[in-house]
């Protein structure tokens, strides 16, 4: 018994439309403001890839195989920690005039490749 | 029975990591719960590497004896490439954070490319579709990979000039058609179709994209770097997403096609404000079409002393600053908050005004502004503020050149005809600081230094901005 589902063929298109389309909304609503936190925040995002790296490092058998993969997880490793601690950083920056941050959302916002 | 517990914590450890993701990136379209929402992103991620280390107890039989040695590989990678990674992002300036994002998208293109190297050398991949989504994905971690490093050392001054020869174009497209000449090769040799040596063909594949990630680099400028930087993140979590297909791993196929979309909106946003298309940007050297055009503008440069202009916006009653690369290449922006503070003790009302591509990166200048202590709500972007300028005193721009470049709206011959930009030009008065009398980066003359309302500061911004407070400071010991 095995819990692995197939991730073949359409499942996969489907997986990858669905998340292609979640992330073009959820972007879209970011104001230009917060465009380099959000460029460092999606880059640590991507740093999920040091899982990939650490599952290939563990199945790895030649020398080689070794070498390539303790290179992934270096490299992902990085990415993923360099990318949260430079959001973290710059977010923490991004203060108000006023006392008490308010929640800006009162104006609608229109997806900034259809405005004009 | 054994492999079954580690997997199902996988799975909802993985399952966890990809909502929260999600969750982290929608919290971040505020400023005020930003924070908190790269917070939630990282507890995903812990908890996926976490569980990732539940992968020891589901591995082939031909790598449990290598298990131990893979392990204390894993932990020193862990240990070496996160410690470091953590100690420069928690030491870099702010000024310097182009450079560092454009490293970071490399490490991971070059972490999903090794992914795909490894599956390549150890033959795991089963199937021509495997095979393929591999090669793809390693392609592109490996442009990405060569690409940002290139990037990295533009932004970081190490290259000073593009590189660019006669028919670039050509020689990039013969490396891009070799490296998938090589891959048609890789995929027909898996299928037993030719007997030279696998191995070696991947080493030439790999070559192939890191060389063609050089090429299509070195000839960009530094002005087009905000589009390049925006490529290259939607290009790493393509190839991460498209691994953690070939790992059969839903977490990687979803933050990696999350990011891979974020990084194509960004791509685009930036390219339409320069009015420029993507393809345009890659591939046309931008610098040179400029020269054609001598002077036909009338007048001349005025200059007038920091200190003078600085009384003007003292006793101005609105004044709009408008920010560029030159403030971020000064480090000038806490002197820049210190003469707006004297401004606003003055009941003078001033506002920032953001152009999308002003910097080396997307919103480079919201988070200059940010570490100087300069409130969010006191920033504006172009369409928010550009009706403004009509009935506003003083601008004052500092550093930028083309994003205010009137030339852009009236002259047809010119090269940004076109590009949205700040109508600073429409203020009653302009103060322009500037390094020199030279052109801009782009090296197209701005008709607004010529204008009749607008006065020349020269000089670096740090310095200049020195004066000015000073100047301020100085009238207000006076009145006392």
């Amino acid at each position: 018994m095995t819990l692995e589902i197939a991730m073949t063929g359409f499942v996969a298109l489907y997986v990858f439309m669905l998340a292609g389309f979640a992330g073009w909304v959820i972007i879209g609503n970011v104001p230009a403001i917060l465009h380099t936190p959000l460029m460092s925040g999606s880059n640590f995002v991507h740093g999920i890839v040091v899982v990939g790296g650490l599952y290939t490092l563990f199945n790895a058998t030649t020398p080689l195989e070794q070498a390539i993969g303790f290179f992934a997880v270096l490299l992902g490793a990085g990415n993923a920690a360099g990318g949260y601690a430079v959001t973290d950083r710059m977010l923490a920056m991004f203060t108000t005039s006023n006392a008490k941050p308010t929640h800006r959302r009162a104006r609608a916002r229109v997806h900034p490749l259809k405005k004009s | 029975m054994f492999t079954l517990v580690p997997q199902l914590v996988i799975g909802a450890a993985d399952l966890s990591a990809a909502f929260l993701f999600l969750f982290g990136l929608k919290r971040m379209s505020s400023p005020a719960t930003a924070p908190s929402g790269i917070r939630v992103a990282g507890i995903g991620m812990i908890a996926a590497v976490l569980a990732s280390f539940l992968y020891v107890f589901t591995v082939d039989a031909a790598a449990r004896p290598h298990l131990l040695i893979n392990i204390a590989l894993a932990v020193a990678a862990l240990a070496i490439g996160g410690g470091a990674a953590w100690v420069a992002g928690r030491r870099v300036a702010m000024t310097a954070m182009p450079q560092m994002v454009a490293i970071y998208n490399g490490m991971g293109g070059g972490a999903a490319g090794g992914i795909a190297a490894v599956e390549l050398f150890g033959g795991r991949t089963h199937g021509v579709t495997e095979l393929a989504v591999t090669l793809l994905g390693g392609l592109i971690g490996a442009v990405s990979l060569s690409g940002s490093a290139i990037a990295w050392a533009k932004l970081d001054g190490v290259i000073k000039q593009p590189w660019r020869v006669k028919g670039q174009q050509y020689l990039n497209a013969a490396v891009m058609f070799a490296t998938l000449v090589v891959a048609g090769v890789i995929l027909a040799t898996a299928s037993g179709a030719l007997g030279l040596s696998t191995a070696t063909w991947i080493w030439i594949f790999f070559a192939c994209a890191l060389v063609f990630g050089v090429l299509m680099t070195l000839p960009i400028g530094g002005a087009d770097m905000p589009v390049v930087i925006s490529i290259y993140n939607a290009f790493t979590g393509l190839a991460v997403g498209l691994e953690g297909f070939v790992l059969q791993n839903p977490a990687l196929m979803i933050a990696g096609m999350v990011v891979g979309a974020a990084g194509l909106l960004l791509t685009l946003l930036m390219a339409k404000a320069m009015n420029r298309s993507v393809a345009n940007v890659l591939f046309t050297n931008f610098g040179t079409v400029a020269k054609a055009r001598p002077g036909a503008i009338q007048g001349e440069e005025k200059p007038v002393d920091a200190a003078d202009a600085a009384i003007k916006m003292r006793y101005a009653s609105s004044v709009i600053i408008v920010p560029g690369y030159g403030l971020a290449a000064a480090r000038a922006q806490q002197k820049l908050y210190e003469f707006v503070k004297l401004l606003i003790a003055a009941k003078v009302s001033v506002k920032f005004a953001i152009h999308p591509v002003a910097g080396r990166m997307p919103g480079q200048m919201d988070v200059l502004l940010a570490e100087a202590g300069v409130p969010y709500d006191m920033i504006f972007q172009l369409d928010d503020i550009n009706d403004d300028f009509a009935t506003t005193d003083v601008a004052l721009i500092i550093g930028a050149n083309d994003v205010v470049n009137p030339a852009a709206r009236t002259d047809k011959a010119s090269p940004i005809f076109g590009m949205p930009i700040l109508n600073a030009d429409k203020a009653g008065q302009v103060y322009v600081i500037k390094r020199g009398q030279g052109k801009g980066y782009s090296g197209i003359v701005n008709a607004l230094f010529y204008g009749p309302n607008c006065e020349m500061v020269y000089g670096d911004a740090q310095a200049v901005l020195v004066k000015m407070i000073e100047a301020v400071r100085g009238l207000g010991a006076a009145a006392a």
